[in-house]
């Protein structure tokens, strides 16, 4: 599903701060993996993350999503298979737009957006329906606007809206990291379960160790720009928690 | 009685002003500035085309195109140069005053004998009367195509492109193109005011845009002022506060002016009227906490 071939991001170029953020790197993602990416501050994981999102293009090196170059196209051309969850929960969502405006951008990312009217009672119902599998009571709420709401409503939303229309790629940079413990693994059970039922392919970068060790058939260590550990399948699941300790060792 | 009436009229015209300025700075969060420059194009194509013995009906598309091609212009340098918006406008403007100037030939161009749109349609004998509900079904025609606009999928992603960029981009809309459009947008409402006000007036002037831009953002700002104080929500709503805003901010000026106030001074008094608009919200905030 993505490939990344020899890929450099390199910062500051011919400078004294001259960063290798990501240093030759190979990674081959297959249909329907859940990649977990896990590195110290300054290892490259979120660049990563972001040479797939489009967000950064890479010094040299090719990317490939779904079969498709996509090396040099920029993040928006990307939408047609991505959707992202941010670690800031400000940034998934428009908080001065209702959460309807926001979930009909969600639902038309892969369409243009075009001038007609779009929110219809059919749609307001597709929505309430979606949100109320949740379960955080929000359903009779989709006039108020994304801005009033807790930045776990707001993540557990955005990842609801990643899945309104057709995706195949989810990216999850550190999504949990600015929610409480209780909302964290709402939000993670969340994506996982999503995961699962829409066939995606995912990758996380988190910090949290415990959140790497559950989730996920896939995993990565990222420093200096390159890949320390990859394990996956059978060997991930026969993982035990201290093992990652030790790799921060 | 008809110093007021000409406060409401000239308030009609100028509505298109605030809504240009309540897209570019509320709804994409840009300070556009282009304005004083695209307000006096909008007059000058009007004025020129009108001597020339143009029909109204050619000279309103030209002027819309004019405007939206000045404010394309400036979305151009803020987003492809990544030159900061209020320089790119600065220019743009800077620019726009020898554009005009060469459109006019001089600087003042008098309308006499010449097409008008306020006289196209006679509903009422008096003049000031024909030109309130002429002004009034204009302005309710653009504030409908602009509240119609800002509902499709197409005005939501505009109003998410000012709101939450990473968002935005993450579902697939290029929001350097979206604030290209919405600068355009803007600035051929603001040449539309242009264009009614030069007709109102009966002449276009090379300096009749100086200072133009406050009063577009005061207008805005009185309707936030209100937006903010009522929770309102909805589209049409913050519309309706805006041309209100656009109004009341005419009335403001025509009231003190009708006080003595030496008409010399009426760009401080408006400049000190936005500062009290804007600060006074913030000194009450400040007491009660």
């Amino acid at each position: 599903m993505i490939a990344i071939e020899n890929v450099h991001k390199v910062y500051n170029r011919g400078k004294a701060n001259l960063v290798n953020a990501v240093n030759g790197v190979d990674l081959e993602i297959a249909e329907q993996e859940f990649l977990v990416i896990v590195g110290s501050n300054g290892s490259g994981k979120t660049t990563l993350l972001n040479l797939v999102a489009g967000s950064v293009l890479p010094s040299s090196g090719t990317v490939h999503i779904d079969g498709n170059n996509v090396t040099r196209l920029a993040d928006y051309r990307r939408s047609e298979w991505i959707a992202r969850v941010f670690q800031n929960p400000l940034s998934g969502t428009a908080p001065d737009l209702s959460i309807l405006d926001n979930f009909r951008l969600a639902a038309i990312r892969t369409k243009a957006k075009g001038l007609s009217i779009g929110i219809n009672d059919n749609f307001k119902k597709q929505v309430k329906d979606k949100i109320s599998t949740l379960g955080m009571g929000l359903e009779n709420k989709t006039d108020q606007l994304m801005g009033t709401l807790s930045g776990g409503q707001r993540q557990a939303l955005t990842l609801l809206m990643s899945v309104m229309d057709t995706c195949k790629v989810l990216l999850l940079d550190e999504p949990t990291a600015a929610l409480d413990p209780r909302s964290a693994e709402i939000v993670m059970r969340t994506a996982d379960k999503l995961i699962t039922e829409f066939k995606l392919t995912a990758i996380l970068v988190t910090h949290n160790l415990k959140d790497a060790y559950t989730y996920g058939n896939r995993i990565i260590q990222m420093g200096e720009g390159k890949i320390l550990h990859d394990v996956k399948g059978k060997d991930k699941s026969a993982l035990k928690q201290s093992d990652l300790f030790d790799w921060f060792g | 009685m008809d110093f007021y009436l000409t406060a409401l009229l000239q308030g009609l015209c100028l509505s298109a002003i605030a809504l240009g300025i309540y897209i570019s700075m509320k709804i994409f969060n840009i300070p556009d500035i282009t304005t004083d420059g695209s307000y006096t194009l909008g007059g000058a194509v009007t004025a020129k085309l009108l001597v020339l013995h143009q029909p109204v009906f050619l000279a309103l598309p030209v002027v819309i195109a004019a405007g939206a091609i000045a404010g394309a212009l400036t979305g151009l340098i803020h987003t492809k140069l990544k030159i900061n918006a209020l320089l790119a406008g600065i220019l743009v403007m800077t620019a726009l005053y020898s554009v005009n100037l060469t459109l006019m030939g001089r600087s003042n161009i008098p309308l006499i004998n010449t097409a008008s749109i306020f006289s196209l349609i006679n509903i009422s004998a008096d003049f000031n009367h024909n030109v309130f509900w002429i002004l009034l079904v204009f302005v309710a025609i653009i504030t409908l195509l602009i509240g119609y606009l800002l509902k499709t999928d197409f005005g939501i992603a505009m109003r998410a492109t000012g709101n939450s960029e990473s968002m935005i981009r993450a579902l697939g809309v290029n929001t350097d193109r979206m604030k290209i459009i919405g600068l355009a947008l803007a600035n051929a409402l603001t040449a539309l005011s242009g264009f009614l006000m030069t007709q109102f007036q009966g002449f276009a002037d090379i300096n009749m845009g100086i200072g133009i831009v406050i009063t577009g953002l005061g207008s805005v700002i009185i309707a936030e002022t209100l937006i903010n104080w009522l929770r309102i929500t909805s589209v049409w709503l913050s519309l309706l506060l805006v041309l209100s805003g656009a109004i009341i901010f005419q009335f403001v000026l025509a009231i003190t002016l009708s006080t003595g106030v030496d008409p010399t001074l009426l760009k401080a008094v408006t400049a000190v009227f936005v500062l009290l608009i804007v600060s006074l919200p913030r000194l009450s905030f400040k007491s009660s906490a």
